[in-house]
């Protein structure tokens, strides 16, 4: 991928927008503009290149709320006029559910259930509905703590199903799982990462049959994959674990380089600009390029996330600690501009939008800042009242945002 | 017996049981073969995903014998045959009226596969929830747990209601029938406590059914987690009257009886607070006949498990949490006395939560009703 200067806050937009557009096409995602079809969006980084979503947040900026059946705290995703949210019922949560709502209405559409097959015991702060859904714009890629995964066209059909828990019985974590998925180029990329059985998987999308599978570090990890574009354009995969980061090749699973100095198993890696910022001895900045191992750019422990990942926007990279310190740092050279205590705790990853940043607390309050601020400010904050754990997505001028129990929609009218 | 054609009969007879080929409409029968096909790692699931379309296009008189397709099936194709039908239940809602009566009565043979009586529960409920309503006491033993659960909350329900009418009595005795029924801990836990609060102590130990008398022997050594696949002495030769090497000198096994609620073995009791270490626990389990049990464990540490010599399953897992029930692992007992041994092994964490070097085990049926020695 062309790596781009530091851009100043005027281009902040049009250069995200080329580069999903750069990426898009690189990894074969069949991009639509407003589509957010995995965690974290198109760019995998949180980034939502052409939204503007209001500033100023309150009651009447609720499109619409509807109830869940169940429990999760993965992402909704959007794809088109849907939004597809997963879900966990029962008192193992061993039901596993796939809603497909109305982006317009947050009516039904339909929705599917299936028994679990792996193990679904987890932390009670986890559940069975961790890890977000993915799609490649042909269908959509499901995901539980069960490690079960099935794949869905856009009308419920299920096109394939596959119980890696039951395929590989010591494949799970007792305190649960969350990994998220990854889908393109013909992939579906499942981080089943644990202390016993660990590995990740590229499944096939029509078939969900292993194209490959990748032992990894026996070590519970609850990070995500991140997609990038490696050398001659070859679509990669990094891996993120307690060793470190290797980049994978996303068709074959070849390793195609390492670096082995150890990271974080709760936030992940985000990539922008052709450069990885790891959560790794505080936050590594690397760049990789075609030798074995990627070239770091710099570190720095002050700029540490806790649960959240990294987000980058612009010529700032910005990460939030569990208890809300929101810390902004100079891309150039990690170097900290400047701190902001939000309300905690978080969970859940900032996203940005419009050159504004979109967090929400645990316990369920969005608080918009301006990171353009000299030293950031939250300039407006709706209390949803319920325990949000999970990162929200961002389509259709929307911020969407579920909780245990509830999906929201927030967008004034005007933008739906 | 109708036969549809002599390839379909050759289909089904590979992959499920005649029953339901009497009732499959024929252009189902090929279909829902392939999708009762399906099995680990994907295979046949490139075949299912058009087999899967044209099952799901079906009307809702296909529906009882969709659910009879799932007799036998495993947990994939059941997954498979479960979407198929709830498709066709959602795009055909106004239909399914028309199907309640035979999906009744298979709901009500219990010779079915608890999950496709308990789809069959919710269809009905889909369709007329007050027929569900009026049919959910029935299922209060029933083998299948989903619904026997459901059928438990509504008596414990009914319970606390007659409590908050005063009628202690009567109250008292639904919580006890409740409990008999009950299989799971959160339920049993649940129940006991409100009979606690009626004054009546429910022992746990005894309703949870434990295996609390065991021979335990170690430390053996586990340094860096390579005790897991070493075989100790005790994985070679159950001999209790041996002197062994251990991690620190010879020793020996001594009896050991868990006086806890919840059947805790706990090695940090004979052998003290060790780190990187292994330990075993063995129980003689009595049985009048052949029969096959479930010997379910809960456990936080790395662990194996032997019945009768026979290696069951284990786990390199250290301190990500513990519950009742945790593993369910499938044994065959034979009449007479069993062994049953336990490998429980301790890594080298030293925070506070990873004090436990500890287990529990209990033998059940397939349903979780306690299953006690017979001697």
């Amino acid at each position: 991928m062309k790596v781009s200067s530091v851009a100043g806050p005027s281009s902040r937009i049009c250069r995200p927008a080329r580069l999903a557009l750069a990426l898009a096409c690189a990894l074969s995602l069949n991009l639509a503009a407003d589509d957010w079809r995995q965690w974290r969006g198109p760019l995998g980084n949180g980034v939502a290149p052409e939204a503007k979503l209001p500033a100023k947040l309150d009651a009447q900026s609720i499109a619409w709320a509807i109830d869940l059946p169940g429990r999760g705290l993965s992402s909704p995703i959007i794809v088109g006029e849907r939004v597809f949210v997963t879900a966990t019922t029962g008192v193992k949560q061993d039901r596993l559910h796939v809603l497909c709502f109305n982006l317009g209405t947050g009516a039904l559409r339909w929705e599917r259930q299936f028994w679990a097959t792996g193990r679904t015991m987890t932390h009670e702060k986890i559940g069975g509905a961790a890890p977000t859904p993915a799609s490649d714009g042909q269908r959509v890629y499901a995901f539980y703590s069960s490690n079960d995964c099935l794949a869905l066209d856009f009308d419920g059909n299920l096109v394939w199903f596959r119980g890696l828990g039951r395929d590989y019985p010591n494949a799970s974590n007792s305190l649960g799982m969350s990994s998220s998925l990854v889908a393109a180029d013909g992939v579906v990329v499942a981080q089943v990462e644990n202390d016993s059985e660990s590995f990740t998987a590229g499944l096939d999308a029509l078939t969900g049959e292993n194209r490959w599978k990748l032992d990894r570090p026996k070590k519970a990890n609850w990070t995500s994959p991140t997609l990038l574009q490696g050398a001659a354009g070859k679509p990669l995969v990094a891996l993120q674990s307690s060793k470190g980061l290797v980049g994978v090749d996303l068709v074959s699973g070849a390793v195609v380089w390492n670096y082995s100095e150890g990271a974080s198993t709760v936030p992940s890696t985000t990539v922008s600009d052709g450069k990885l910022y790891v959560p790794s001895n505080g936050l590594t900045v690397l760049e990789p390029g075609t030798g074995a191992a990627p070239k770091q750019l710099w570190r720095s422990a002050q700029l540490r996330p806790g649960t959240a990942s990294p987000l980058v926007l612009g010529s700032r990279v910005f990460t939030l600690n569990d208890g809300g310190i929101l810390s902004c740092g100079d891309i150039a050279d990690g170097k900290r501009l400047w701190q902001l205590r939000l309300k905690g705790p978080f969970s859940s990853t900032p996203l940005a939008a419009g050159g504004l940043l979109y967090c929400v607390s645990e316990k369920g309050v969005v608080q918009v800042v301006d990171p353009a601020k000299p030293e950031g400010e939250v300039v407006s904050e709706l209390d949803l009242g319920q325990e949000i754990l999970g990162t929200p997505a961002i389509a259709g001028g929307s911020l969407f945002i579920r909780s245990d129990r509830k999906l929201w929609r927030i967008g004034r009218a005007s933008s739906l | 017996m109708r036969i549809p054609s002599r390839w379909c009969v050759g289909v089904w007879c590979l992959f499920g049981p005649v029953i339901a080929a009497e009732s499959l409409p024929p252009p189902l029968v090929q279909p829902v073969g392939v999708l009762r096909a399906v099995a680990a790692e994907g295979r046949g699931n490139a075949a299912a995903g058009p087999a899967w379309t044209q099952v799901a296009q079906a009307g809702a008189p296909a529906i009882p014998a969709l659910l009879t397709a799932m007799d036998g099936a495993n947990d994939y194709a059941l997954n498979w045959l479960r979407s198929a039908i709830e498709t066709i239940a959602q795009r055909e809602a106004l239909a399914l009226k028309t199907v309640v009566a035979p999906v009744e009565k298979f709901l009500r043979d219990a010779r079915h596969h608890p999950r496709a009586r308990r789809l069959a529960f919710e269809l009905i409920r889909q369709a007329d929830a007050a027929k569900a309503k009026a049919l959910l006491p029935e299922f209060l033993n029933d083998p299948g747990q989903e619904l026997r659960r459901e059928a438990v909350q509504h008596l414990a329900d009914t319970a606390a209601a007659k409590v908050t009418a005063g009628d202690k009595a009567a109250a008292m005795t639904d919580y006890r029938q409740a409990l008999a029924a009950a299989r799971e801990a959160d339920q049993v836990e649940a129940i006991a406590k409100q009979l606690g609060e009626l004054g009546e102590k429910v022992d746990l130990q005894k309703t949870f059914g434990w295996v609390t008398r065991w021979k335990v022997i170690g430390p053996f050594d586990n340094t860096g987690g390579a005790g897991f696949e070493q075989a100790f002495a005790p994985e070679r030769e159950l001999d209790f009257a041996a002197e062994m090497p251990g991690q620190g000198g010879p020793i020996r096994w001594r009896d050991y009886e868990s006086k806890s609620e919840y059947g805790l073995v706990d090695f940090n009791q004979p052998l003290t607070a060790l780190k990187s270490v292994t330990g075993y626990a063995a129980a003689e389990f009595w049985s009048d006949s052949a029969r096959s049990v479930e010997v379910r464990l809960g456990c936080k540490n790395g662990w194996k498990v032997w019945v009768n010599g026979t290696y069951l399953f284990g786990r390199d897992e250290y301190h990500r949490g513990v519950e009742i029930d945790q593993y369910r692992l499938t044994a065959p007992l034979r009449p007479g006395k069993n062994t049953i041994l336990v490998k429980c092994l301790q890594n080298e964490q030293t925070e506070d939560w990873t004090k436990e070097w500890e287990f529990q085990l209990r033998v059940t049926d397939a349903q979780g009703t306690p299953i006690a020695s017979s001697k």
